[in-house]
């Protein structure tokens, strides 16, 4: 019973604040205490959103589109490196810094470049996706992959196991809490990641149809597609977490450490 | 008959000598303890023993073939009971031969029928996180047991569980030793453990670690479930305690 009224209050408290912001911001649109051309008010977004859903939809999906595929393509080489690194511990320490050092160059100052060297179609897009999510996952396999209990590496050697077998059988599980903690964080930067690079050049996506609407001064429009860009975040995120729960199933008979690295 | 001998094994680590002139063996169905205080190097030798690491000399022989070095020529079953939390019980005592080369299927059905010999039937699909401690001690057995060719390393295997929990294990696995035909090494520190289990006792002790005694405890199997409470216990108790605190000085 104590659980239960818990979890409610867990999820009725940021539904409460986000309420509470939506409201603020209601009342400063309608006392005009912020005029209207500037701060346009709830429910002209929400009307903007529905007269604009067929259209939006159109974008979301491009939008969509190169985030995922842009994911996917840095999941796979974060796997692949975080392999490596960890078999080859001098690759790693290669590596690795110049991978942080990397992390410090602005998106936004490679977005226009990759433009210039891809053009105006797909391709700049993913990269530049692939360059931001792939980070977060590379270092959230490293670190997955040391924590795994050295003495369980011992119990599996004293079993004469290889190199492999140790990897797959302790390793990759070991690792899989922290890889999805870089994926969730790399999923939100995906979708963010995406409607930069389409700002800087494109014929499609969120990010066009934003430029193009902040161009018109349709700040109803503008306010429609952050919201649906929030939207599909936080999906995204979601698919992230459900992904998780498949993949981990012995998780949900341990609660003390379920919520762990999530 | 002679099953495992360990012929004066020495192992230093960065100058210093953790062990040495190891010399114990162990006879067919038999179960010795290996009873030290902390840090007398316990560990390392099963290490040595189990194949795990190099010791810097002296070799170990099983059934007189050399197997310095080699792991998986017996098996070994660590302090903590290092079930996998990702696999179902059954998958965590297959792995053995799994890793062996078996796919997951066939191990399992070799597997199953141990289940209930091992007090674990019922347990094959749950995960190690929804068991008892006494039932992952048990569990973590049957996959030493399934790894092994007759010969089990344990490394204080009983010493994270209750009192009660710890008199159960005893006796089964005395049960199961004589069953399954087993030989037993036994690493702790706990002296009444050793007395009631063991039948022989090497004393560990100093530093570098050396073999200072050796005691045979002569009490058949089938007396040592109520051994405990016995007077000759408390005699046997008194002499081995006598003979950790004089190599302690």
């Amino acid at each position: 019973m104590k659980e239960k009224s818990a979890s409610i209050r867990d999820k009725l408290l940021p539904a409460a604040t986000f309420a509470g912001i939506i409201a603020l911001w209601w009342i400063l649109s309608a006392t005009e205490i912020v005029p209207g051309y500037m701060l346009p008010s709830p429910p002209a977004v929400a009307e903007a959103f529905i007269r604009d859903f067929p259209n939006l939809m159109e974008h979301a999906a491009v939008t969509l589109k190169e985030a995922i595929y842009g994911l996917l393509i840095g999941t796979a080489l974060a796997f692949g490196l975080a392999c490596a690194m960890d078999r080859f511990l001098n690759l790693e320490k290669a590596v690795l810094p110049v991978l942080v050092t990397t992390q410090t160059i602005p998106t936004i100052a490679i977005a226009p470049l990759l433009v210039l060297w891809m053009g105006f179609g797909m391709a700049p897009k993913i990269v530049l996706v692939v360059i931001t999510t792939f980070f977060p996952i590379a270092v959230g396999l490293l670190d997955g992959f040391k924590s795994a209990d050295p003495d369980a590496i011992a119990l599996l050697r004293s079993m004469k196991a290889t190199r492999g077998q140790i990897f797959r059988h302790v390793k990759i599980p070991a690792a899989l809490p922290y890889f999805f903690s870089g994926l969730r964080i790399s999923a939100s930067y995906a979708v963010v990641g995406a409607v930069i690079s389409e700002w800087l050049g494109g014929f499609e996506g969120l990010g066009v149809y934003m430029t193009r609407v902040r161009k018109a001064y349709a700040f109803d429009k503008m306010f429609a597609v952050i919201l649906l860009i929030v939207i599909v975040s936080l999906l995204l995120m979601k698919a992230v977490n459900l992904l998780k729960t498949v993949s981990m199933p012995w998780l949900k008979y341990a609660p003390e450490t379920a919520g762990q690295h999530g | 008959m002679e099953l495992l001998r360990t012929d004066r094994i020495t192992k230093s680590y960065q100058d210093r000598t953790i062990v040495r002139d190891i010399s114990i063996h162990l006879e067919k169905q038999e179960l010795i303890s290996l009873l030290g205080l902390s840090g007398s190097g316990k560990t390392t030798i099963l290490n040595i023993m189990s194949g795990l690491v190099q010791p810097d000399s002296g070799k170990v022989f099983l059934e007189d073939r050399d197997i310095t070095g080699q792991p998986g020529q017996i098996s070994y079953m660590l302090q903590k009971d290092l079930m996998l939390p990702h696999k179902r019980v059954i998958d965590n005592v297959a792995l053995p031969l799994v890793i062996a080369g078996m796919g997951k299927k066939e191990a399992r059905e070799k597997a199953d029928p141990y289940f209930a010999r091992f007090d674990l039937e019922g347990t094959q699909m749950l995960y190690p996180s929804q068991m008892s401690g006494g039932m992952r001690q048990r569990a973590a057995l049957l996959r030493t047991y399934l790894s092994s060719r007759g010969v089990i390393l344990l490394d204080e295997p009983f010493s994270a569980l209750d009192m009660i929990t710890r008199e159960q294990l005893h006796a089964w696995y005395l049960d199961i030793m004589a069953e399954m035909k087993l030989s037993t090494i036994l690493i702790t520190h706990d002296a009444d453990e050793a007395i009631k289990l063991s039948d022989r006792i090497y004393i560990l002790a100093g530093s570098p670690g050396e073999i200072r005694h050796e005691f045979r405890i002569d009490v058949p199997r089938d007396e040592r479930k109520e051994f405990n409470v016995t007077p000759e216990f408390a005699a046997w108790k008194r002499q081995i305690r006598d003979a950790l605190r004089e190599s302690a000085e």
